[in-house]
């Protein structure tokens, strides 16, 4: 009885002085979810970035309104990223939440999202498609595109510029990868092209080499949407077992610590192309600038914003874009500043304008690059195709893009 | 029963606790007691430690997510009430496949055999299509609405959660009592002389199992009513750790330490990153278990327990 007595009485101190926090009623506060913790910790911490950045920028400050910000981290999972938005909500008390990373944990927020109409979500780097393209949430916003958007331009590139007739997929077993495949075979099949066979493995998987023997050989190229240490392990076995094909990217594959790895496979990656939102190193002019902003608020940080801080950016830059249109008036359940939201227009990093569609889901830029060997020998990414104005239904009728159904392991098919 | 009254405490929490209070931190924590409690209910009378109790939880959310009302066209709706108790007897038998599994193993084997068996599961669960809906799991599933009371407002729902881990912990203790629990403590301490005198060591270990899983599964359709989602995430290691050191943290020796160690944890979990520069926040943590762990090798009930007795020595020995 004691133990318990003593421990209520810890808890009830606790809870009053929560209670008891002092809430400035011109205070406008968001709630930022990132990943802080496992293999995405750094990239998460990237995130943070992002939106402080755009804070900074506005002054710290919208209309008189000074703009705090509380961190949660989650793991990567859809509960954790509930939870971490229940606690800023009903104990926080956010207006407004930036975040999440991952795609899983952008669906999860989405169907939160419907039981807090007050507060406004806007979705930080998770890329599902259905986050927004079915079943959407009017309070869900996505400054952003999804995985499909991200490989627009690819497809075509593949089959118009090099050629690519059949090519066979290599791809992780979640939704991420379905719908960046997705986003691949819409173009390329529509250009002619067909995908023979779609190989699916779990994430983690260390051995390729029933998948490395099975790709047919009348094939031109392999599309493989792996990342991270996937992504070496299998290209290192495939080149080992004598794989000769060209490679395509998805939009993680064929970033900077892959090409700067060891291994005889980087030389079959020269001229790859992959599709991706964020060039690191990319000279358009907004970029340079947003670029040096970057560094020079964190010093710490990566040479060069990453691709969560780059959409990270992007929903908190809109988020006080439109608070200062509204001058940071928040009531009657946001309408005014959501109606603000939904008619933003402005101009991207990447130098594009960024506006929502009717599913509040961005209207975006997109790269396709490909690998050059640098005048040293090193390995580097450079654009060879801006896409621009990309939107979620890749160009095609909204109607009959949906009626194709939800993306998965099955959809869409070309064999 | 006596111990049962150590949950009384967490019936005041209505009375000045707002929403978030109420189910984030003290329903989720009573949650969390209740699986954890299988755990301690295994470790304290049958005396061993099982990685599976995250698992067996799991089917019986699974069981629910299946045939109850969810947003991804996976499965079949049925009623509730054919539902619920579906839900138990599944995780009930998952108890007793464990056992099964399990029978012969004791301390580090046994430990070993229940993590492969959740490990598993959570593989199967994340590759598994037709019925668990692989990577991304079930969601929109809702708390069902009965006699006109919605389960998912706040306080039905709590009331709920806390009638459930009293119902579960006077289960513990009055099942202790019963023959069949005192065969359980008889084969904990000398499985060779119960063999002896002519009772069959397996079904009653199998039969401590089942327990077990009727307690996790109790446990696992709150969980799911409180995540309104499963996926392979919620089987995975970490809720399996979670389970665990929540156990451990409380005191594996009495069944209310995993309570108290479920409201320790949910407490930290979810207020470290308040305290502390945000990348670093799981250091507090563990460092806050490690400190528990090192200055009460009992749990927090044990050190509890420890100083209640030196208090009443000394009141004592004041009183001569």
């Amino acid at each position: 009885m004691f133990t318990k007595l003593k421990t209520i009485t810890m808890t009830s101190a606790l809870a009053l002085s929560a209670f008891a926090a002092p809430a400035s009623a011109e205070d406008i506060k968001i709630g930022v979810i990132s990943i802080l913790e496992g293999a995405f910790a750094a990239l998460g911490q990237d995130g943070i970035r992002g939106v402080e950045l755009a804070i900074a920028e506005a002054g710290g400050e919208v209309a008189g309104n000074d703009i705090e910000i509380i961190v949660m981290s989650s793991d990567a999972s859809p509960d954790s990223a509930v939870n971490a938005a229940r606690k800023l909500i009903e104990q926080d008390g956010v207006d407004l939440i930036v975040g999440p990373l991952s795609g899983s944990e952008g669906l999860a927020l989405r169907d939160l999202s419907k039981s807090f109409p007050a507060v406004t979500f806007l979705n930080g780097s998770s890329a599902a498609q259905d986050t927004t393209l079915r079943d959407s949430s009017d309070n869900f916003f996505r400054f952003g595109g999804d995985g499909a958007q991200w490989m627009v331009g690819v497809g075509s590139y593949a089959h118009d510029d090099l050629g690519y007739e059949k090519v066979a997929v290599v791809a992780e077993d979640y939704s991420f990868p379905y719908t960046q495949v997705l986003g691949f075979m819409t173009e390329f099949c529509a250009a002619g092209g067909t995908v023979p066979e779609k190989f699916w493995t779990p994430i983690g998987a260390k051995d390729y080499s029933s998948i490395v023997y099975s790709i047919p050989s009348d094939v031109d190229a392999v599309f493989v949407a792996l990342g991270g240490a996937d992504a070496v392990n299998f290209l290192t076995q495939y080149n080992q077992a004598g794989g000769t094909k060209p490679i395509i990217g998805g939009s993680i594959t064929i970033d900077q610590s892959i090409l700067d790895s060891e291994g005889p496979f980087k030389q079959q990656l020269i001229g790859a192309p992959a599709g991706t939102p964020t060039v690191s190193d990319y000279d358009g002019a907004e970029w340079k600038a947003f670029s040096a902003s970057y560094t020079e608020h964190f010093p710490d940080g990566f040479t060069a914003p990453s691709i969560f801080a780059h959409h990270y950016y992007m929903s908190a830059h809109a988020a006080i874009l439109a608070l200062e249109e509204v001058e940071g008036d928040l009531s009657g359940d946001q309408a005014a500043f959501r109606a603000a939201l939904t008619d933003l227009e402005f101009v991207t990093p990447t130098g594009g304008t960024m506006r929502l569609d009717e599913n509040r889901n961005g209207i975006v830029d997109n790269f396709v690059t490909e690998v050059f060997e640098r005048e040293d020998g090193t390995l580097g990414n450079r654009v060879v195709k801006v896409v621009r104005d990309v939107d979620q239904s890749l160009g095609q009728d909204p109607a009959t893009f949906l009626a194709q159904g939800s993306v998965s392991r099955d959809n869409p098919s070309c064999p | 029963m006596k111990s049962a009254l150590f949950i009384l405490p967490f019936a005041l929490v209505p009375f000045f606790a707002n929403d978030f209070w109420l189910v984030q931190i003290f329903g989720r924590a009573l949650i969390l007691g209740v699986i954890a409690l299988s755990l301690t209910f295994l470790a304290a009378y049958l005396g061993v430690v099982s990685f599976a109790q995250a698992t067996m939880a799991g089917v019986s959310g699974y069981t629910v997510a299946y045939f109850g009302p969810n947003s991804v066209d996976v499965g079949r709706e049925l009623p509730f009430y054919v539902v619920l108790p579906l839900a138990i007897i599944m995780a009930t038998l998952s108890g007793v496949i464990i056992g099964l599994i399990a029978r012969r193993s004791q301390g580090i084997y046994a430990i070993m055999i229940t993590l492969a068996v959740g490990v598993a599961f959570f593989y199967f669960t994340r590759q598994n299509y037709t019925y668990f809906n692989g990577w991304t799991g079930f969601s929109g599933i809702r708390a069902p609405e009965i006699a006109g009371t919605n389960l998912r407002d706040p306080l039905p729902f709590y009331l709920l959660i806390i009638s459930v881990a009293m119902l579960c912990l006077m289960l513990v203790n009055g099942f202790i009592k019963s023959p069949l629990g005192l065969t359980i403590q008889a084969v904990r301490d000398a499985p060779k002389r119960v063999l002896a005198i002519g009772i069959p060591t397996t079904p009653v270990i199998v039969s401590a199992y089942a327990i077990a899983g009727f307690i996790a599964g109790s446990g696992g359709i709150l969980n799911v009513w409180y995540q309104e989602r499963i996926s392979s995430f919620s089987v995975g290691l970490g809720p399996i750790v979670d389970i665990l050191v929540i156990a451990v943290i409380g005191g594996l020796k009495h069944p209310i330490g995993a309570f108290i160690g479920a409201l320790a944890f949910v407490l930290l979990d979810t207020f470290a990153v308040d305290f502390i520069d945000r990348e670093r926040f799981n250091t507090l943590i563990g460092l806050v278990l490690l400190a528990i762990i090192m200055g009460a090798p009992d749990g927090l009930h044990g050190l509890a327990k420890s100083w209640l007795a030196r208090f009443k020595k000394r009141v004592a020995e004041n009183q001569v």
